[in-house]
């Protein structure tokens, strides 16, 4: 009573909350069972012989979409920047118009390198030629150049390239092995024909939540970046690629 | 011999020198993630028995417009602009055109519908790896028709788990206290609200000064002090029945009551023998329990989330500084060694860090730390502002900051704001009058 009284309170109701919700779980399947719209069916194939006719005549599609990502081509705007991508093909320029594309933060970035490998592999030649080296040691040295991984340069343009693809999940935590390797098989183009996480049974075990948003984000940043900025000599090199992302440097701030 | 060359041949030979080549990656982009949240359809008859029930014409968009609204607040994801959209809402019964929704660069997608099934709310949505081409999420909620804000935000803390891997904060309350009046003959009045300022409501008429209102974060059961007759008093409020229960009078100046991780105790400092010191209190037989015992001045206690160390605010070492023990008073450890005066130490419910308040130089910082003191980061700074308190994942402080009065006295305010761990997400969070001391609440639907 006296409890009552003291109180400072002059409205004693009691405060209207709504009542628990209640959860029902779906089946959770990897594919759909939503039907598919006849419609929506129809309009994708359609696309797709589009896509598979531009592949076969002119020259793959990628181009396409790196020219003008954000517009929805016209058939007639399609072949038209086709064949513009063919004669770039052709002209030694293309590495300048393919930085072009990239964010202002990645130019800086690959600008460097990329002037700095030319730099050293002009040096490699005056040097080579000062020094009237035979061929067989000329051709030892291509070999290790093959056998050895990406250069720095090569290396560098392709993480800018992937550091902007990823959306890092900023939830995860910062203290825990939360490695994720891809092994990548990738098409002379960069594209990706398949992408293979290592250790794929981690993701379904449980409690394992993190590493399977982070594998997630990971294989989106994978096909984001389609195609990959490799190199374009010495494709048995990097035919096979593997990527380790690993985020706690990012989230440790 | 020669075969043996010619093994020796096959296995070095240059084709099977090549290694696979590794890159390592290790940064990445921290943009939010592009979301597409596309309005849940609703069929004829349900879209006018809810306009009937709930007055809004469309309550499918007004679910999505919840989801995408906390979305974007939680500063790490970016819905995108509905009118970019290429399919309709009556995607729900399909699978999404993927291609579409890749060329609005959306990487993620919410699909879903809304149906009147015996008068209630049926919710099911679906979220879409867009970039896969797969489905990651498919849940249904069904609730009374007046909840559906509630559900919103459900959905919204199941995508915002699903797509960045730690629970959501977004079905939750904040309690505050509501200032009205001049500065000098301020009103102040309990109240709650959602997280995203909606449902505001007043808990108490004003009649008396209340202060630090407090969740405990096992129930919807807040502490708070408040003044009877000059004297500060403790209360217990339980916001689901409305009861209210009188914890204790307390001597002297009394400050900050909190509840322990479990909630069965209350952790506060009081003024005992003009010397203040923390104390904890056993909810079920009021036993009180000392536990600093320092001539200087200890305050603002709070618990680690598993409860086996405290962090307070002690001036032992002459100047206001953080300081870490036990439970039980023993191993008192200073962590805070930078310049300036640091105060309201909070621990985080993740357990990895403490947020505190500073003053440096006549401004007002809200910053975090290690719990032993290392990676001190300022997240935001300003003329005055105090009292961080944690949402339930440890990811975003809720605090409020004063404006300065001109010479006339005039111009004052208080308004509540919240920042993340980032620093660059800082929000002003709307509240209809002047609002002090928020505190947020665990996740309603635990």
């Amino acid at each position: 009573m006296i409890t009552a009284i003291s109180l400072p309170f002059l409205a004693k109701k009691p405060i209207d909350l709504p009542p628990i919700v209640s959860i029902e779980l779906i089946q959770i399947t990897d594919k759909t069972n939503i039907p598919f719209a006849p419609k929506a069916k129809k309009i994708i194939e359609k696309i797709k012989e589009k896509e598979k006719k531009l592949v076969s005549e002119q020259a793959p599609p990628k181009k396409v979409k790196k020219i003008k990502p954000d517009a929805v081509p016209m058939p007639e705007d399609k072949l038209e920047k086709v064949e513009k991508i063919k004669e770039d093909k052709q002209n030694p320029e293309k590495i300048d118009n393919e930085i072009k594309q990239v964010s202002e933060f990645e130019k800086d970035e690959l600008f460097d390198p990329n002037n700095i490998a030319a730099l050293i592999d002009k040096s490699k030649t005056e040097s080579a030629e000062s020094l009237k080296k035979s061929n067989k040691i000329t051709q030892d040295q291509q070999r290790n150049v093959e056998n050895a991984g990406l250069s720095l340069s090569e290396e560098d343009a392709l993480k800018a390239q992937i550091f902007g693809c990823w959306s890092i999940p900023l939830g995860l935590p910062y203290n825990e092995d939360l490695l994720v390797r891809i092994k990548l098989q990738l098409n002379p183009d960069g594209t990706v024909s398949q992408s293979e996480i290592l250790d794929h049974a981690r993701m379904n075990r449980p409690g394992q939540g993190f590493y399977k948003v982070l594998a997630e984000s990971a294989l989106r940043a994978v096909k984001l970046c389609q195609p990959l900025r490799v190199p374009t000599t010495g494709y048995e090199r990097w035919k096979e690629l593997q990527l380790n992302f690993d985020a706690r440097e990012m989230l440790e701030g | 011999m020669f075969r043996i060359l010619i093994i020796c041949l096959v296995f070095f030979s240059p084709s099977k020198l090549i290694a696979l080549i590794e890159v390592d990656i290790t940064r990445g982009n921290l943009n939010p993630l592009p979301i597409a949240v596309s309005p849940l359809s609703i069929d004829e008859n349900s879209r006018k028995n809810f306009e009937k029930i709930l007055k809004k014409k469309d309550i499918g968009s007004e679910i999505s417009i919840v989801v995408e609204k906390n979305l974007k607040t939680s500063g790490l994801f970016n819905p995108l602009n509905k009118d970019a959209f290429l399919q309709a809402p009556d995607i729900a019964n399909l699978k999404p055109r993927f291609e579409d929704w890749n060329l609005i660069k959306a990487q993620a997608l919410i699909t879903g519908k809304v149906s009147f099934v015996d008068d209630k709310l049926r919710v099911e949505f679906r979220l879409w790896d867009v970039l896969a081409g797969k489905e990651m999420m498919a849940l249904a909620f069904t609730t009374v028709p007046n909840n559906w804000r509630r559900v919103g935000h459900i959905i919204t803390d199941k995508v915002y788990e699903r797509l960045t891997g730690e629970k959501g904060y977004f079905d939750t309350r904040i309690i505050y206290v509501a200032e009205d009046g001049p500065k000098t003959r301020r009103i102040k009045k309990l109240a709650i609200m959602d997280q995203d300022g909606a449902n505001n409501k007043f808990l108490t008429l004003g009649n008396e000064l209340v202060l630090t209102p407090r969740f405990n974060p096992t129930s919807q059961m807040v502490t708070y002090l408040s003044y009877f007759k000059n004297l500060p008093r403790v209360y217990l409020l339980d916001i689901e029945t409305g009861m209210q229960e009188v914890v204790g009078d307390f001597p002297g100046m009394t400050f900050a009551p909190r509840f322990s991780p479990d909630g069965k105790k209350i952790i506060m400092s009081f003024a005992k023998d003009g010397n203040s010191d923390i104390y904890t209190m056993n909810l079920e037989n009021r036993i009180v329990e000392k536990i600093t015992n320092h001539p200087s001045i200890d305050t603002s206690p709070s618990y680690s989330p598993d409860g086996k160390y405290i962090c307070f605010n002690s001036d032992r070492s002459g100047y206001q500084q953080i300081y870490i023990m036990k439970n039980d008073g023993s191993g008192v450890k200073r962590i805070s060694f930078g310049k300036g005066l640091y105060g309201t130490p909070v621990w985080s419910p993740r357990g990895d860090l403490i947020a505190f308040t500073k003053l440096h130089k006549g401004k007002f910082y809200i910053g975090v730390m290690r719990t032993d003191g290392s990676g001190e980061r300022l997240l935001t700074e300003n003329f005055y502002q105090e009292a961080p308190s944690w949402s339930p994942n440890g990811r975003v402080l809720i605090f409020y900051r004063e404006t300065e009065t001109d010479d006339k006295g005039k111009g004052f305010s208080a308004k509540l704001w919240s920042i993340d761990l980032t620093g660059y997400n800082e929000r002003l969070v709307n509240t209809p009058t002047d609002a002090s001391d928020p505190s947020w609440s665990s996740l309603l639907s635990n």
